[in-house]
């Protein structure tokens, strides 16, 4: 298991460096000039000037192997220092986000917490959602709650989640007025009238991303516990007189959760993803509007940096799912 | 004499019956695949016939200020059934030209990507020297985080290719191929798989025995075998690649205002959403409906071309 885990690891950093070339070339070689939206007044020499100071001037391959160094070294160095109080860092280069003029990674740091505050919560609350309802209408096939189950998946789903999200806002802020339809970031949460705040403002967004991963997750729980149910070790055990309670939610329920743990780990990237969108709805100043506002304001660093963050944890994912899979389920062993 | 009596013709052999006509049966049996078809052949028709009987020109708006302000997001009357939109625009007319695009897109982008799986999936499966590289590829492909590249490569890329080409066909081939080649991984492997199981059956090595060249032979024999899967996955592909299209252009990085889809219709109603809900509803329906009918049909197609289920 072990080696399998650091053979995997070593495995992942040419498939890493190879994700960093693709972003770097896409984003470099793409027509397009990064100092489009100066002014046109700016005189020839200045304008040289400026792209030397963007670091433009040099050959891509320096600025690309540049790149490499800021990430791995010196922004682990520069964690290193913030955390223990040292100076390893000092006077080194980090990324520098051409938007903000502040290091790329303050900028990311500064946005962590709303996007796993709304998306960690979601995500939580749809995987305890999905599971008692893919385990009911597992147990119950083709009754009608297996069916309402179905075609609530299927619309969760099949209706993109910014026209869920638009449409919570139409009824719950501007009809019901209920929710607030824009997240406020400066909310503290002190007291208790300030936490009812910060509840109502994420009930929206994450009642949309959650019904958007309940669905997906509880149609793979309903289809594992229907294998599992169809076993012969479940008959075993009903026969040797066990009560219904104990063969479902102990025997049934440990095997059926194996595959459905792999899949909860590799939805957790894609959430990243589908939070961009999420966060574009209800203005959510996440890590996903930081990419959208660095896009349009063609901020090199901070897009190649934020989409390189995204392929990590991807590939990291990956990894936790294989491992997990070897974890828990004894027949599978990696040697 | 005994030959007379022995001779009768065997009439108790039914017709023969073909493999679609089984599946149809099976697929018939499948109510909500039933009622997703009806459903999206309503909206082609809705997409394709429409514009025949409601003859108002999606993008025409009262030239004078007068007329165009008292004519602006109105709600649903007789001249116009869904309403208006900020440029007194007429809402259903938009609606039906958004789709065609939106649903050509949804189609041409899932055949490209139907095309380059199946492709790089037989390739793979059929040659084992290939197949190493090439799943390293997919497994790459699949290990990109694929919305920001998405949104990345439309911003990067949609003005020189606009200018290049006019801003119609040219957003719509930038979407369609970025789309197309950011989707066919899933495609890929499920092909490869089918590939490899189909390779060590007897009628394959019938072939190869007596010389059938490997064109010929993934052409003639293996792509036929796999076209259920293949199938499946175009069904759910129309669906994912509409999705695409019209999150893009939700984020505006899809088409220009002026070439309304259903995302860009979505998009451009939003910060009107208080006053005019109609404008949000409609197109978020249009969409949800399409892509909640094709995911319908896929899986009653799924399961009208898994032999094992249609025997029952």
């Amino acid at each position: 298991m072990l080696t399998f885990t650091i053979r995997r690891l070593i495995l992942s950093i040419p498939v890493l460096l190879l994700i960093s070339l693709i972003i770097f070339l896409l984003l470099n070689f793409a027509p397009g000039d990064p100092l489009a939206n100066q002014p046109l007044t700016i005189p020839p020499e200045v304008r040289a000037k400026m792209r030397e100071a963007l670091g433009l001037g040099a050959p891509v391959y320096v600025r690309y192997i540049l790149w490499l160094k800021q990430f791995f070294w010196v922004e682990p160095l520069h964690a290193f220092d913030w955390a223990f109080g040292t100076h390893f860092s000092a006077g080194m280069e980090r990324i520098l986000s051409w938007q903000f003029r502040s290091p790329v990674f303050d900028v990311i740091v500064q946005r962590i917490p709303q996007t796993l505050t709304v998306v960690g919560m979601s995500y939580l609350i749809g995987v305890l959602i999905a599971i008692p309802i893919g385990i009911l209408s597992a147990y119950r096939q083709y009754s009608w709650f297996d069916q309402i189950g179905t075609f609530i998946s299927m619309i969760g789903f099949s209706v993109p989640t910014f026209f869920t999200g638009v449409v919570l806002i139409v009824v719950f802020s501007v009809e019901l007025n209920w929710f607030p339809s824009i997240y406020d970031t400066n909310l503290k949460v002190v007291d208790w009238p300030s936490f009812v705040k910060q509840v109502q403002q994420m009930a929206m967004p994450v009642m949309v991303l959650a019904l958007y991963n309940a669905a997906q997750i509880s149609r793979f729980m309903r289809a594992s516990m229907l294998d599992n149910l169809q076993q012969d070790y479940v008959r075993t055990a009903r026969a040797k007189g066990m009560g219904e309670r104990v063969v479902v939610l102990t025997h049934v329920l440990r095997n059926s959760l194996i595959p459905v743990v792999t899949v909860i780990a590799l939805g957790v990237p894609s959430i990243f993803g589908g939070a961009i969108i999420t966060e574009q709805v209800f203005k959510v100043n996440g890590l996903g509007q930081l990419l959208i506002t660095a896009i349009y304001a063609d901020d090199i660093p901070m897009v190649q940096t934020l989409t390189f963050i995204f392929a990590v944890l991807i590939v990291v994912f990956n990894l936790v799912a294989d491992i997990l899979y070897g974890l828990l389920d004894p027949r599978i062993r990696y040697d | 004499m005994t030959e007379a009596t022995a001779a009768p013709a065997p009439q108790a052999l039914r017709p023969p019956r073909s493999q679609w006509r089984d599946v149809w049966d099976q697929f018939r049996t499948h109510k909500g695949a039933l009622a997703g078809l009806s459903v999206f052949i309503f909206i082609l028709l809705f997409v394709l016939v429409g514009p025949l009987i409601w003859r108002i020109s999606p993008t025409a708006s009262p030239t004078d200020a007068l007329t165009l302000i008292r004519s602006k997001n109105m709600g649903p009357s007789w001249a116009h059934p869904l309403g208006t939109d900020q440029l007194a625009r007429d809402l259903l007319a938009r609606m039906m030209a958004g789709g065609k695009i939106s649903i050509a897109v949804g189609l041409t982008a899932m055949s490209l990507s139907i095309f380059l799986g199946t492709l790089v999936g037989v390739l793979a499966g059929y040659f084992k020297r290939l197949d190493g590289p090439l799943m390293r590829l997919t497994d790459l492909f699949l290990a990109l985080p694929l919305l920001p590249l998405l949104l990345v490569m439309m911003l990067l890329f949609r003005d020189p290719i606009a200018s290049r080409l006019g801003v119609e066909a040219g957003t719509f081939l930038l979407i369609v191929s970025a789309i197309g080649i950011t989707s066919w991984m899933q495609c890929a492997r499920i092909v490869r798989g089918e590939v490899l199981a189909l390779k060590e059956r007897e009628f394959v090595l019938a072939a190869k025995s007596i010389g059938t060249p490997p064109r010929r032979m993934i052409l003639r024999h293996i792509l036929p075998n796999i076209m259920s899967p293949i199938m499946v996955a175009a069904t759910l592909g129309i669906a994912n690649a509409i999705i695409t299209e019209s999150a893009l252009s939700f984020l505006g990085l899809g088409f220009p205002p002026d070439f309304p889809t259903w995302g860009r219709l979505l998009n451009d109603a939003v910060d009107l959403m208080q006053e005019t809900p109609g404008l949000v509803i409609f197109p978020g329906i249009a969409i949800s409906l399409t892509v909640l009918s094709v995911n319908y049909i896929g899986d009653g197609l799924r399961d009208a071309l898994d032999p094992r289920i249609r025997g029952r």
